[in-house]
């Protein structure tokens, strides 16, 4: 058998996402960003969505998104995303507009206008990708650091006493009137790359159908972050970050799926 | 003819926008400016034009929502007062780096800090100087009549647009508040077209995709980003400085005063002029662009200027660069929520100018 036999369209089992740009990835290697942009390039070629869809990248490792899908984009100001989707989605409601957000962006400096989106319902989907630190400012502690975890501004480890506990804001996102879908899901296997893709597709999907809100946790490592090789912070983030970002679905159609 | 209506200065602001054709407003309530998403939501704007109201969680919300609909071409605007406006700051400078049209509208209540909701123009820096971080300018009208609360929007609209920059509409307590005669402009059609070489709408195949942002993180490319915006204000400061001038020409002496500072001024010149002080008024419409060539020019003839402000003196700081030492620039306001009357004014004026 030649190659020319085994490469043909009905052998194909992946091929890149027409929508992934030139440019070359600037994620650290191992990093969820880029297997989640990756995700949401391939959904949106998929759906058909390209000419109708916005993306919002705000501040942190998640604006360089726009670098990579070749959509339109707005940057935002750190944190406020959801605010800057409601302001095209209500003057564009028949368009598609995604956020894709960072933890601390999310969960922390933005959690005003995380909750209050989600609350007005706005028909948008958020891609929320949590790796329990600031990546980009070089590690430092985030909402979403788990308890004696080390960072560079919880150098002896996380002290829920004095630096507070971790915000588990999807759990808090699902229990909103507002929101219609709401999953976990991770990107560091191939089985968990297939389920994070169907609910990232579900979340799109609800905003294409006017079900409403969609929203995704991804949960990642951030090696360099972290400080540890890609594959040891992928086992650390299976024994350590699992665990307490138990994944699955949380709201299917508006109605809980998963007890809290 | 077209018929005179009793309005609130806020109210009209907002029969302006929905009447400018405006497809958005985005705010949050603060007093003494609330009365604009109230009239837009009690005019049911939706309904009339399709024009999108929607009341944010906090004044961060609304700018950064501005800052999305704006991004797609569309005609969008906020209003707030002086805390909310610092609040916004962030955002407008991002607004201004990524060059989106967009209006905004301060009516100014006295500071710092929480201050009182009594009238102030203690937020001439804020608006003339950028406000926020960064190099960067926005064009700012200052309305001293309800008539000019309505005229203003679309004047606001068409400047934003023309060099794609927010446009700030500086008022006041009195302004906003007081109810006064208008006539309001006939409506006009929002717009359907929109500059595909720009906005987030979706990228469709005959351009490329479209990137709204004001991260540059390589410093020379930013560099001449910062010059690109700089030409735009310069263009700015040479073709669209407005200002009004009342008896000038024979003045021996100018009251310089925008907004509700200029009426009570023009008032203050009636009885100066009655006491045989020939007495002037210089009132700049536009504070960026200043009218800083006007003032330099008259400062060859007159003996002295009087910038009244309800402020501990701010725009004087611009016309001494305007006079450039030439003659005595002076300061005089209330301020702290106090309005200056016309005779305190003229008191002040005698007192510094005509006793010693």
């Amino acid at each position: 058998m030649e190659v020319k036999d085994i490469i043909r369209d009905e052998n194909k089992v992946y091929q890149r996402s027409s929508l992934i740009t030139e440019n070359p990835f600037s994620y650290c290697p191992g990093c969820g960003h880029s297997t989640t942009n990756r995700l949401v390039a391939e959904i949106i070629e998929e759906l058909g969505i390209q000419k109708d869809t916005i993306g919002i990248a705000p501040v942190g490792c998640s604006v360089l998104i726009y670098d990579f899908i070749d959509i339109d984009f707005s940057q935002a100001p750190h944190g406020r995303a959801p605010a800057v989707a409601t302001g095209i989605k209500r003057v564009l409601p028949d368009k598609i507009v995604f956020t894709y957000q960072g933890d601390g962006d999310l969960a922390a400096i933005g959690t005003s206008e995380t909750i209050h989106a989600c609350n007005r319902g706005e028909n948008i989907t958020i891609i929320f990708v949590n790796n329990g630190i600031y990546g980009m400012t070089g590690g430092q502690m985030a909402p979403t650091t788990l308890p004696g975890m080390k960072t560079s501004t919880s150098p002896f480890g996380r002290n829920v006493e004095t630096m507070g506990n971790p915000l588990k804001i999807t759990e808090l996102i699902a229990q909103l009137d507002g929101v219609n879908f709401v999953s976990r899901q991770a990107v560091h296997t191939p089985g968990n790359v297939r389920k994070a893709k169907k609910a990232i597709r579900a979340a799109f999907e609800s905003q294409i159908n006017k079900k409403g809100l969609g929203f995704v946790e991804i949960v990642s490592n951030c090696n360099s972050g972290w400080k540890m090789t890609p594959v040891k912070a992928n086992q650390w983030m299976e024994e350590n970050m699992l665990p307490y970002y138990p994944l699955g679905d949380i709201k299917v159609d508006g109605k809980m799926v998963k007890s809290l | 003819m077209k018929e005179f209506l009793l309005m609130k200065g806020n109210e009209a602001i907002a029969e302006a926008a929905i009447r400018a054709g405006a497809d958005a407003y985005f705010g949050y309530p603060i007093t003494p400016q609330s009365e604009i998403m109230e009239y837009l939501m009690a005019e049911n704007a939706y309904e009339r034009t399709g024009m999108v109201v929607l009341q944010a969680e906090s004044e961060l919300a609304a700018i950064n929502m501005v800052y999305g609909a704006a991004g797609t071409g569309k005609k969008v605007l906020t209003s707030s007062s002086s805390p909310g406006i610092s609040l916004m700051q962030e955002a407008i400078s991002y607004i201004a780096c990524a060059e989106l049209p967009c209006v905004i509208i301060n009516v100014v209540r006295a500071g710092p800090g929480l201050g009182t909701i009594q009238p102030s123009q203690a937020d001439y820096f804020q608006s003339v100087k950028g406000g926020g971080h960064g190099d960067y300018r926005l064009i700012v009208l200052a309305p001293s009549s309800v008539q000019e609360m309505s005229d203003f929007v679309p004047l606001a609209f068409e400047l934003a647009f023309k060099y794609r920059n927010p446009a700030l509409i500086l008022s006041d307590g009195v302004i906003g508040q007081m109810m006064e005669k208008v006539q309001l402009f006939e409506s006009r059609p929002r717009a359907t077209e929109f500059d595909q070489s720009w906005v987030t709408t979706g990228k469709t195949n005959d351009r490329k995709a479209n990137v709204i942002t004001s991260l540059n993180l390589q410093p020379l490319p930013m560099e001449k980003h910062n010059h690109h915006l700089q030409a735009k204000y310069n263009k700015m400061e040479e073709d669209e400085v407005r200002f009004e001038e009342i008896m000038c020409d024979d003045a021996d002496y100018i009251f310089v005063a925008y907004g509700s500072s200029a009426r009570i001024c023009s008032k203050a010149l009636q009885m100066a002029r009655a006491k045989g002080i020939k007495m002037g008024l210089l009132r700049p419409i536009t504070l960026f662009p200043f009218p800083k060539l006007k003032i330099a020019q008259l400062a060859n003839r007159v003996k002295g200027m009087l910038s009244v402000e309800m402020s501990a003196g701010q725009m004087v700081e611009d016309v001494r660069l305007a006079v450039s030492g030439k003659i005595p620039v002076e300061h005089y306001g209330r301020f702290g929520g106090m309005v200056h009357s016309p005779s305190e004014v003229l008191e002040a004026f005698e007192k510094i100018f005509i006793k010693n």
